[in-house]
């Protein structure tokens, strides 16, 4: 347990001391959503019919912003050799690393993602489907994020190959999350979509880290 | 007991370099006389539909491209999982040899998918279900593949790739199911929905022996592909050297 | 507290790098008390000898019989795991949070190594030799008995190579062992030191 706090504590100092690393994703979140609104005509209402998709692909995007660095400081630094030779299991510290990362990325997106969506003119009962279908789609996106940037952590231009590693395992996702609204929009029940990403988030919050963590040792061979 | 030494006899890669060597001409022969029969038939023989006339004939490239493009994934990820947990050389060869012959079976059955969508629902591309989890699954593979070249040593480039075949293959269900539940959600726009054609003896023999010879040839490629690799990454080794000696003799 | 007593046995190991075989059949034994200095030419496996000890890299075949277990040994890789923005205590608590360490320990060893005073300093405004120090405590902050160490003199200057065979001295005479990959000599007064030269 006192592995999982020391991880925390030392990301979140880590965020604190440099806040343009984990602002810059949100403010591109932002703008990808206010290039949306440039592109359409002013006032479109057909843009309300996209806010699911907008806001669901940028919060994907900007998440992958973030993941090439996930683990490259420690590993070049020699902290991941440190990772995988303590006494805490990797798999946890990975675990801890995720969560980390999610309540720094993924949680603002969560709670930005309503003031955009009202800016997007999504219809009021819409938003309850979106802000639970990003609360629980964000962590998977930082669980299979974190297990793609740790298969590449060894690789020096692993930017270019993590969008083609990630956004498939995450068409799921994307699919529940925005169909949630959707549903939800056209008076049918979100609580299916939910459920399942609820599934989809248990899945990984159990199987990912493992993964990541095997991922990781084999950055060493 | 017996049936290990079996087994790690097989594992070893020049027992099975040289295994491989007497199966493939088999498959091949197998696979090209299944072929000839099925496509011959097929695309000649067979009746026309009463529905779709001369254009359901692409099913006897699309149908066998289909299956192989899932099964090769699933057979990827198995070698993969092989690989990760015995680290066994001969699995990881496997999954490496196995990927670009799935990618171009989905891209085969993507491309035929297209190509019958266009007489049948006007246009080459429609959000249909299965052709885009089919696409996903283009991707996942273009994923392992991309992976796999970005490495330098070909031990962790196969380690890594077997990760990601695996997380993949538990995924591909949850995609299946995702754009299943996405494709129904529009009642809307329901594409022309086929039924279920009873389909003649004259039509299925062609097209169960299209299946399988089909199966054949990727089983063809893919020991061909395995035995390249295995040359490659056993490359100065004695085997090797004294099976280079033969062949320039 | 008295170390875990130990018995180190290499046995026909070979290991690889990639399709590269670094090499083969290598064999000794390294017992509780006893330095080896381990030499060799650049690109001749001593590091990737170094993490196959520690267990980061798997030997290509060959067994490694006798390691200390739980909480045997400490790894000193030529990075000094230690993050920029972070400063030297900070660095220090959280690898002793990972290792369940008390981080009481935090302040002796800091002290020992001569950089408490440096403990609020954020790790990027330091030398490459106070860096190095900050890395050596952790060797202090918790008791084990088998120290994989490479290249520790980096970036010492004389006082820190002084402190560096003390520690190094300390340890063995405490019932601790050590491999140790450096180019430059050890620095003289450690006894118990034996040389083992990787050849290509």
């Amino acid at each position: 347990m006192s592995a999982v706090l020391a991880i925390l504590t030392r990301e979140l100092r880590l965020a604190l001391r440099s806040r343009m690393d984990w602002l810059l994703p949100l403010l591109f979140f932002v703008m990808v959503v206010l290039l949306f609104g440039l592109g359409a005509r002013p006032n479109d209402p057909v843009l309300a019919g996209f806010a699911p998709s907008i806001l669901w692909v940028g919060a994907l995007l900007s998440m992958l912003l973030t993941l090439d660095r996930l683990f490259r400081a420690d590993y070049e630094d020699g902290t991941l050799e440190q990772l995988c030779l303590a006494e805490a299991p990797l798999g946890l510290t990975v675990a801890a690393k995720l969560a980390a990362h999610w309540l720094l990325t993924g949680l603002p997106l969560v709670l930005l993602a309503a003031p955009l969506a009202v800016a997007l003119q999504l219809p009021a009962a819409g938003l309850p489907a979106l802000v639970w279908g990003l609360a629980l789609g964000t962590p998977v996106l930082s669980f299979v994020g974190g297990f793609a940037a740790a298969l590449t952590v060894a690789l020096p231009r692993a930017g270019l190959l993590l969008p083609l590693l990630v956004l498939p395992l995450l068409a799921p996702v994307l699919i529940f999350g925005a169909g949630a609204v959707r549903a939800a929009l056209g008076g049918l029940d979100a609580a299916a979509p939910l459920y399942f990403l609820a599934a989809v988030l248990v899945l990984c919050l159990t199987l990912v880290p493992w993964a990541a963590a095997a991922a990781l040792r084999n950055a060493f061979e | 007991m017996s049936s290990w030494t079996w087994f790690h006899r097989l594992a070893s890669p020049p027992s099975f370099y040289r295994l491989a060597d007497r199966l493939a001409p088999w498959l091949g022969w197998l696979s090209l006389a299944l072929l000839a029969y099925g496509w011959i038939n097929g695309l000649f023989f067979a009746p026309e539909d009463y529905q779709q006339k001369d254009a359901y004939r692409i099913i006897y490239v699309h149908v066998p491209a289909a299956a192989l493009s899932l099964s090769l994934y699933v057979g990827m990820a198995v070698a993969g999982f092989v690989a990760l947990v015995w680290r066994m050389k001969l699995a990881e060869s496997a999954l490496i040899a196995i990927a670009p012959v799935g990618a171009s079976f989905t891209a085969l059955a993507l491309v035929t998918g297209m190509l019958w969508g266009k007489p049948m629902w006007g246009a080459y591309w429609v959000w249909d279900a299965r052709l885009t989890s089919e696409l996903v699954l283009l991707f996942l593979y273009l994923g392992v593949i991309g992976l796999w070249q970005a490495f330098e040593d070909p031990r962790a480039a196969a380690r890594a790739c077997a990760l990601l075949a695996v997380v993949g293959v538990i995924n591909v269900p949850i995609v299946k199911y995702s754009v299943d539940w996405w494709n129904s959600l529009h009642q809307g726009s329901t594409i022309l929905k086929m039924g279920k054609p009873s389909i003649t003896a004259a039509m299925a023999y062609p097209l169960f022996a299209s299946l399988i010879g089909s199966y054949l040839f990727a089983g063809y490629v893919v020991l061909h592909r395995l035995q390249n690799e295995l040359l490659l990454r056993e490359g100065g080794t004695a085997w090797v050297r004294e099976l280079m000696g033969k062949s320039r003799v | 507290m008295s170390l875990q007593p130990f018995q180190l046995e290499i046995r026909d190991l070979a290991v690889r790098r990639g399709p590269r075989v670094l090499f083969e059949r290598l064999g000794f034994s390294l017992s509780d008390g006893e330095i080896l200095h381990l030499q060799g030419a650049n690109g001749a496996g001593k590091t990737s000898l170094l993490e196959t000890l520690a267990g980061l890299r798997r030997p290509a075949s060959g067994q490694v019989l006798g390691l200390p277990e739980e909480r045997g040994l400490h790894w000193l890789g030529h990075r000094n795991a230690l993050n920029l923005s972070l400063s030297v205590l900070e660095n220090l608590e959280f690898w002793c949070g990972l290792n369940g360490a008390s981080a009481q320990a935090c302040q002796p060893a800091l002290e020992r190594v001569g950089i408490w005073k440096l403990r609020h300093r954020l790790v990027r405004t330091l030398s490459a030799g106070q860096k190095r120090r900050a890395a050596l405590a952790r060797l202090l902050a918790q008791r084990r008995p088998l120290w994989l160490l490479d290249e520790p003199l980096d970036g010492l200057d004389r006082q820190g190579l002084e402190l560096f065979a003390q520690l190094l001295g300390e340890h063995a005479a405490s019932g601790g062992g050590a491999i140790v990959t450096s180019h430059q000599p050890l620095p003289a007064g450690l006894s118990g030191v034996r040389n083992l030269v990787l050849s290509p």
